[in-house]
């Protein structure tokens, strides 16, 4: 049982590890963004540029992140 | 080819050529330091795992509707992309180490040569085995995760698939040639370049996945791209200055053009 537990947790790890990576911060402000972007895109105000915007924020918060590990 | 079909193309082929580098460094060490039978034994099982897997996921991910699938694929490239071009950016500047095949294949070989040696069911050498299988299976799901979201995105699995066949039969031929890892393929170039693909075409798929509707329409991609490879480049000129060894850029980069 240990072990199966042990490969579930290992499994759901890889996965974590291969789609969000070693920062978590990025997963939420791509979603958070996605999210925003939707409800605009239902309002008069043109929404193409949030995605652009949000990637030009968190990426140098990201990188300042990473230099200071 | 359209503009946007070349840049699919471009993505797809670099993203398989960098996987396949990797993986092949991998193979290359389990069967210089230890059995070609068995590390062959291991490509060929981590190659019928990936078969399945495409299987199983090539039919469920072209039967999503597009809206739906933009939306989360373009949401998945662009927290995958963002992760690529983060080490892409923090190696150019000097933040990380360059990623260097010869020292990769020489860590795997001193690593194999000094494991025991173990025969298991057929294979004769089951240290070379598990090796092998694990590096194509690994670097393998990368490429099937970019071909299947990058072709199913574009409706065109097809020119994905090419891309995908062209640049990892070009890197095996390379490596089954010179058996030796493949030092001179500009991997940290094609990295940074990679990084701003699936970045760019994340940021336009997930916008339009969220109804978002770009000026230009397709082609607003073909300044996406550029302003996100630039933005980058800014990045790095910005990084350099607070690099730890001195500011000079890699001589690899360098040499690049990046």
């Amino acid at each position: 049982m240990n072990t199966l537990i042990k490969r579930l947790k290992d499994f759901g790890a890889f996965w974590y590890d291969f789609v969000v990576g070693d920062d978590w911060r990025v997963a939420i402000v791509v979603l958070v963004a996605l999210a925003a972007t939707f409800g605009l895109s239902k309002t008069s105000v043109a929404a193409w540029w949030l995605m652009p915007a949000a990637v030009a924020v968190i990426f140098p918060l990201s990188l300042w992140r990473a230099r200071r590990r | 080819m359209t503009g946007t079909g070349g840049a699919l193309f471009a993505a797809v082929f670099l993203a398989c050529a960098v996987e396949a580098v990797e993986a092949v460094t991998i193979v290359l060490a389990a069967g210089t330091a230890r059995d070609w039978k068995s590390a062959g034994y291991g490509v060929g099982a981590g190659l019928a795992v990936l078969a399945v897997i495409t299987a199983a996921l090539g039919p469920a991910v072209t039967a999503i509707p597009l809206g739906a699938l933009r939306l989360v694929v373009g949401g998945l490239l662009l927290i995958f992309g963002l992760q690529w071009l983060r080490k892409a950016v923090l190696r150019a500047s000097g933040h990380k180490d360059l990623h260097d095949e010869e020292a990769i294949f020489a860590r795997e070989l001193a690593a194999a040569k000094a494991a025991e040696s173990q025969g298991r069911f057929a294979v004769p050498d089951w240290y070379a085995f598990t090796l092998s299988f694990k590096g194509v299976v690994l670097e393998g799901l990368e490429v099937i995760f970019i071909v299947l979201t990058f072709g199913a995105n574009a409706h065109d699995v097809p020119l994905a698939s090419l891309a995908a066949v062209i640049a990892v039969v070009l890197v095996v031929l390379l490596g089954l040639a010179i058996k030796a890892p493949l030092a001179k393929v500009p991997e940290n170039t094609m990295k940074f370049v990679v990084g701003v693909m699936l970045t760019s075409f994340g940021v336009f798929w997930g916008a339009e996945g969220a109804d978002a509707h770009w000026p230009g329409s397709d082609a607003a991609l073909l300044v996406v791209v550029p302003c996100v490879a630039l933005y980058a480049l800014a990045m790095v000129a910005v990084m350099r200055r607070s690099a730890p060894k001195p500011a000079a850029p890699s001589p690899e980069l360098i040499a690049e053009g990046v």
